[in-house]
């Protein structure tokens, strides 16, 4: 036997990289998930290289990244070029999370963290921002085996975008995206909605990036302009969608759009008044140059706005504008903020925003959108600059959040609800002088604090309320920034996020889980833990007994109906390892999985005694234990515990029943991913 | 000695590696990503860790040896060598690394030198045994001989 065959025979052998015709991020090609395009971001050379390598050992397409600015770089000059990024969390240049935020606000790609760091707190800040999805470290490659699921997921949620909600257009796209679910060729398959062809943006690449139809409108710069000077004429408070539309005349523009664009514009505007109490000017010159502002692009405030009204203005553009009228570059690695949180920044003000105000008071209203990435505390000043020059230039939507806040977070800013924004401007103070609107000036070079907006996030945000407060600010911010699916996506805290889900279900006790979670289910539905158990057993090494044993065993715990939630949560993650020791305690306890807890429990005996102090090993050693057997049960337990484990949505229905939101679906997305919601 | 020596001798180290708590199965999967196309993949990952690992130990006594100590900035560097023991499968490497962190929430200096010292020592042992392990393996490959599959069965 050679080891080279482990390899081989595991993995098929097709050309994973190169040869796909993943070339626009087409997630639907014949051999996906083969030819995904990975980022991986790691500082650490071995992980990064074993990474890499189980990468394409999963037929991915790799790209490794040291740091997080290279990779911030990386992506923005290739804005398809990526279909998922995972990251480490602890890196020195840049913390995992911002960077985080950062491509959920630019990119709206589906970020994984992970770590060494199984601590929940660190897990939870994991969905807070709006990761997909967090790894232990080591990872294991039956963990990365299933990575692509989110990506087709956040590609999904993209479709289903709130914007319409309940619109027949957008079950109609929807149908028309799933149909066309198998082009292979790029994402711009969306833009064959009708939506679409209103969309000015060329560069809108994150819309269509996963080769799903996405066919929501986006709204572009003179797009919005349009719809501003609609409003404008019509005066704000006789705007109402179908005249806007009339007088926007835009063909394929349905009032739909316009009507959930003018909910966003309307919370926008509520947010900068709210704000703007602290900043009359803002207020006064934002509400009166709403046009100026919105509309012209001369100023590089304001053309920040516009896209960022657009919310799909490419970083690029939103580049171009920021470095002309602002004249900053806009190259600043760190910056990618500017650009891309203005962009965020207005797409929060714009259609993006999903939820109208009434909306707003649901639970989707703020949170869908990466929840957490703009989670203030991680945003440093400067970049919250950034983000306040385009949300200022935005109009100072509501500067709830003091100047202050925005600078902290450029997610905040994206939020736009909370239109941190001007804040954000701390840095850009100098751009947002310019601002015509001069909203921000005052207040942008101001440094907002973050408890300010979150503040104002928080209290603006309804939905949040319901999960949690904390969410809520990452919601916000995470609002403007997901263009695409912003709000749904991310901010929902499914505890069904599979990744998530698995530490704290499994190394958390129950109630945390359900806390987490808020899942009535109390288990939340761990996709990954148990595609990773379960793969990992069989394959993982030949100790394919064993690893069943530990999932038995996991699963026993789980049922036993958390009488072995004693379980830590170091066991947890390290299935392998721990949990046997765990399944040795519980034997008794376990009685569902039946015979083959005592076995493996049994097994683990030998094996604590063998290895008092490496409980891992005993795994090693008596993995004679029978896998088979084991497995069968495994599987019915298994099931028995989740059998939502793919039922994200009913999930989410029923946290969002029991938090006595009521599940604005169209809204929110629940994608399970996306846990920023997560009630706590 | 001859080939089907050579490889009972591997099968036996290796076993032994992973009882007395070297390894984990974490370094089985990598061997696993083996293959051809990169048939020096774990030696190469390996020698990695270690030049790595060597910074980072580096770093952290020049950290621990400061008139006032980094906490956190121990901590991170413990943090890394976590993650990255963790990653090849230096199960004890690994754990020592656990330990070291507490410690330094704690604090506690004297905890902290003394588990960098235990670190370190780890460190050179599991770098000690893989190079066995290593050249073991380029002897049975010299004699035309594979590398069997772990299978840990024991």
């Amino acid at each position: 036997m050679n080891l080279s065959n482990v390899k081989g025979s595991t993995m098929s052998t097709p050309s994973s990289s190169g040869s796909h015709l993943r070339s626009t991020g087409d997630a639907v090609s014949d051999q996906f998930p083969a030819g995904l395009r990975v980022l991986v971001v790691d500082d650490d050379p071995t992980c990064l290289m074993i990474l890499e390598k189980m990468l394409k050992a999963c037929l991915y397409e790799v790209t490794k990244c040291k740091c997080a600015e290279a990779a911030l770089e990386l992506l923005r000059g290739n804005k398809n070029g990526f279909d998922i990024v995972i990251s480490d969390v602890h890196m020195p240049d840049m913390d995992g999370f911002k960077l985080l935020e950062h491509i959920g606000l630019e990119m709206d790609l589906p970020v994984i963290m992970m770590s060494a760091d199984d601590g929940k707190h660190v897990v939870m800040k994991g969905v807070t921002h709006g990761a997909c999805d967090y790894l232990i470290k080591p990872v294991r490659i039956e963990a990365l085996k299933n990575i692509w699921q989110h990506v087709v997921r956040k590609r999904k949620t993209g479709w289903r975008d709130p914007e319409q909600s309940g619109s027949i257009d957008e079950g109609d796209r929807q149908q028309k995206v799933s149909d066309d679910a198998d082009y292979s060729s790029s994402a711009n398959e969306g833009k064959s909605s009708k939506k679409r062809r209103d969309e000015e943006e060329d560069a809108d690449e994150r819309d269509d990036s996963s080769t799903l139809k996405k066919p929501r409108v986006v709204w572009s710069v003179e797009l919005h302009q349009q719809f501003m000077a609609a409003v404008n004429q019509l005066g704000i408070d006789k705007a109402v969608p179908k005249k806007i539309l009339e007088l926007m005349n835009v063909p394929g523009l349905t009032r739909e759009n316009v009507a959930s664009h003018l909910q966003k514009y309307r919370l926008y505007l509520r947010r900068l008044s709210g704000v703007s109490q602290q900043q009359n000017n803002l207020n006064n010159s934002f509400m009166n140059p709403q046009d100026p502002t919105f509309g012209s692009t001369s100023i590089n405030g304001i053309d920040l706005q516009a896209l960022s009204v657009a919310g799909q203005l490419p970083a690029q553009s939103l580049a171009k504008l920021q470095a002309a009228g602002l004249g900053r570059s806009t190259a600043k690695p760190v910056m990618s903020m500017p650009l891309v949180e203005q962009r965020n920044l207005f797409s929060f003000e714009s259609p993006k925003l999903r939820f109208g105000e009434g909306q707003m008071q649901h639970l989707n209203t703020n949170k869908p959108i990466n929840l957490l990435h703009g989670i203030p505390t991680n945003m440093e000043p400067k970049q919250l600059a950034n983000l306040h020059q385009s949300a200022q230039s935005l109009g100072n939507l509501n500067m709830r959040i003091n100047a202050s806040v925005a600078q902290r977070s450029p997610l905040l800013m994206q939020m736009g609800q909370s239109q941190p924004r001007g804040q954000m401007i701390g840095e850009n103070g100098s751009h947002v002088n310019q601002l015509p609107t001069s909203l921000l000036q005052p207040t942008v070079p101001n440094r907002i604090s973050n408890g300010v907006i979150r503040n104002g996030i928080a209290s603006s945000s309804n939905i949040n309320a319901a999960y949690n407060q904390v969410p809520q600010s990452s919601s916000f911010l995470n609002f403007p920034m997901n263009q695409t699916n912003e709000m749904s996506v991310r901010s929902f805290p499914l505890g069904s996020h599979p990744g998530i889900s698995n530490i704290t279900t499994k190394g958390m006790l129950q109630e945390e889980v359900t806390s987490g979670i808020k899942g009535s289910s109390g288990f939340v539905p761990n996709y990954d833990i148990f595609n990773e158990l379960q793969p990992q057993k069989s394959q993982d090494w030949d100790l394919t007994t064993a690893g069943l044993t530990y999932d038995a065993t996991q699963h026993s715990n789980h049922v036993q109906g958390n009488t072995d939630v004693s379980v830590s949560p170091s066991v947890l993650v390290h299935p392998g390892f721990t949990s046997i020791q765990q399944t040795g305690q519980n034997r008794d306890t376990t009685s569902s999985m039946g015979k083959d807890m005592f076995s493996i429990g049994e097994g683990m005996d030998q094996g604590n005694l063998q290895n008092i102090s490496q409980p891992q090993n005993p795994l090693l050693v008596d993995n004679s234990v029978r896998v088979k057997a084991e497995r069968v049960p495994d599987a019915s337990s298994q099931t028995n515990f989740f059998p939502e484990q793919y039922g994200q949505e009913d999930l989410m229905s029923a946290l969002l029943k029991q938090e006595g939101i009521g599940l604005a679906e169209n809204e929110f997305d629940f994608d399970g991913y996306s846990l920023d919601n997560i009630p706590v | 000695m001859e080939v089907g020596q050579m490889q009972r001798q591997w099968i036996d180290y290796t076993r032994s590696l992973f009882i007395e708590g070297f390894l984990d199965a974490q370094f089985l999967q990598l061997e696993q990503l083996q293959d051809d196309n990169n048939p020096d993949f774990v030696v190469e990952v390996v020698s990695l860790f270690f030049q790595d690992s060597h910074k980072l130990l580096n770093d952290l006594t020049v950290a621990l040896d400061q008139k006032s100590v980094d906490f956190k900035m121990v901590d991170a560097h413990v943090h890394q060598l976590k993650g990255s023991s963790s990653s090849i499968g230096a199960q004890r490497v690994k754990n020592c690394c656990i330990a070291f962190r507490n410690l330094c929430e704690e604090q506690n200096i004297d905890g902290c030198l003394k588990c960098l010292h235990q670190v370190k020592q780890e460190c050179c042992l599991v770098k000690n045994k893989l190079e066995t392990l290593f050249r073991l393996e380029q002897q049975i490959m010299a004699a035309g001989g594979s590398i069997p599959l772990m299978e840990l069965s024991f």
